[in-house]
């Protein structure tokens, strides 16, 4: 049977472009199939983005579990893995975050390999730019710590990044004075809808079902231990259930008794009109909080903070808007006539330390993949890897060691912004 | 954009408020000296979508502790009272779920 539903697959190859090219491209298959939900299954994912795809691909090729469901209430990629800036980056300083995130890089930097899927890395390097002597300390701190970890880092003076990046404002008046970067060379972007496309393709290849328009509702129990989920398609048994839904993972929890040290809240992104090749690399800003690449479309891609209230609504207010458009004009100024195409918001976990949480919860039976405030996109490689070791084996690998639910109230917060138990700080 | 009525200043834009999240949390009874109890206060939340009851503060205006009761799924105001008139008892505080 499972032998039987593979055969159809196509490997992607430039020989199979040809090949169906020729053919008047009527040759391709579907990229995963439509499973109606099982009975019962090993291990149940809540959550068809990309962090809750990885876990499953990664359960089934790492962990040889082949009885797997993703369950998604909506469609695939349709939460915050296609809702962000699809910046891919690790510079983090503080233990516990440096390598989770260092393995990330690592693994996106084979993922299209890995998944006979072009996610379209672009390793085009990330300026994080440094406003006066202070951030310039701050940034050689932390590019010292990530070298030290084997990561790269370059440390430039204003007139390195004036050469690399003539449209900032250099002038007297300039809000943010560009007093130098921290370039990583590695970082860059990633296509994020090919992101859970590539997983879902890639884990349904492995015998993981993944089953959309499908909400959970509630838990079934034996005891206090959780063996499976009440969803809209009828209850589904299992023998693990990992939670992957950033954004509403609060919600989840509540329905199975948990209180958790997240608040959630809108963050939104922008996009303008297509211009030819201007902005190469990833600029971010510390002092404005605010980030933009250029897509291969040639659209300006950018985003800034939080609305800064508990919300829900995947939309975001004005005052956000005129904010980030105020950071965009004041590091480059020449964007003043460009137009607005879309903007759009989706929904953060944002913890109270501003790092994840991929753990056991104390629920026999429930396991805990959420908090991802910012961070969501560039993680999800290493996520589902992490995420699919703790699921498998019940115990955390060393690089999410540090992401537990316990680490609040032992005060071993990982608090990269060390903004204190403010959520909308973060 | 939301607008608050300050019970002071009238309606005005969010962007006068400072945010300051969940008002139904309490801070425990200082003698209390277990861990887990403070550690709730500071760090758990119920975080609803739907009713969520929330202090903001007038910064840019009257400089008032104010309890919103405001929907996080439609931003709806249902309600906005002065913080100290509600610990007085002269308002009610919804519940937050």
């Amino acid at each position: 049977m499972k032998q039987q539903r593979l055969i159809g697959v196509t490997h992607y190859s430039a020989w199979s472009i040809v090949r169906n090219g020729l053919s008047g491209n009527r040759g391709w298959t579907r990229a995963w199939r439509d499973p109606a939900p099982k009975p019962a299954y090993d291990v149940v994912i809540v959550g068809g983005g990309g962090h809750g795809l990885a876990t499953a691909y990664y359960l089934a090729k790492e962990h040889s579990l082949r009885n797997i469901a993703v369950i998604e209430k909506g469609w695939l990629g349709g939460g915050n893995t296609g809702r962000n800036t699809t910046i891919v980056r690790s510079n983090y300083m503080i233990p516990g975050n440096t390598m989770f995130y260092e393995r990330s890089m690592r693994m996106w930097e084979n993922l299209s390999q890995e998944l006979n899927f072009n996610v379209m890395m672009s390793q085009r390097g990330q300026f994080h730019l440094g406003h006066s002597p202070a951030q310039m300390d701050g940034l050689r701190r932390r590019g010292n710590v990530m070298r030290a970890h084997g990561i790269d880092s370059e440390l430039m003076d204003r007139a390195e990044v004036m050469r690399r990046l003539p449209y900032l404002d250099y002038s007297e008046k300039a809000r943010y004075p560009i007093f130098g970067a921290m370039f990583q060379g590695r970082a860059g972007t990633a296509r994020h809808d090919a992101v859970a496309w590539g997983y879902a393709r890639a884990a349904d290849r492995l015998g993981v079902d993944i089953i959309q328009q499908c909400e959970v509702t509630g838990y079934l129990r034996d005891g206090e231990r959780i063996c499976g989920v009440e969803t809209t398609r009828g209850p589904i048994r299992a023998g693990k259930v990992g939670l992957a839904v950033a954004g509403h993972t609060s919600l989840l929890a509540a329905k199975a008794g948990l209180r958790l040290p997240i608040e959630t809240h809108a963050l939104q992104a922008f996009v303008t009109e297509p211009i030819k090749p201007f902005i190469d690399h990833v600029i971010s800003s510390g002092a404005a909080h605010f980030y933009i690449s250029q897509s291969d479309k040639g659209g300006l891609v950018l985003g800034g903070d939080l609305d800064g209230y508990n919300s829900y609504a995947q939309r975001g207010g004005l005052p956000e808007v005129e904010h980030t458009l105020a950071s965009a004009m004041a590091l480059i100024p020449c964007l003043s006539r460009l137009r607005l195409l879309r903007h759009w918001a989706g929904v953060m976990d944002m913890t109270m330390d501003g790092s994840p949480i991929i753990a056991k919860t104390p629920i026999e039976g429930l396991y805990l993949n959420g908090g991802w405030c910012y961070g969501g996109f560039k993680a999800t490689p290493a996520s589902g890897w992490c995420f699919a070791h703790t699921i498998a084996t019940d115990t955390p690998h060393d690089d999410n060691a540090h992401f537990t639910l316990s680490r609040f109230e032992r005060g071993t917060q990982i608090d990269e912004k060390a903004a204190g138990p403010q959520p909308n700080m973060q | 954009m939301i607008r608050l009525d300050c019970p002071v200043c009238g309606h005005r834009d969010e962007t006068e408020f400072a945010y300051l999240g969940d008002a139904t949390v309490r801070r425990p009874d200082p003698s209390i000296t277990d861990p887990g109890t403070w550690a709730d206060f500071v760090f758990l939340r119920d975080n609803p979508r739907g009713a969520h009851c929330e202090y903001w503060q007038h910064v840019m205006g009257c400089r008032e502790w104010l309890i919103v009761n405001r929907n996080t799924a439609t931003h709806q105001i249902d309600s906005c009272q002065l913080a100290r008139s509600v610990f007085a008892g002269e308002g009610t505080m919804a519940a937050s779920s």
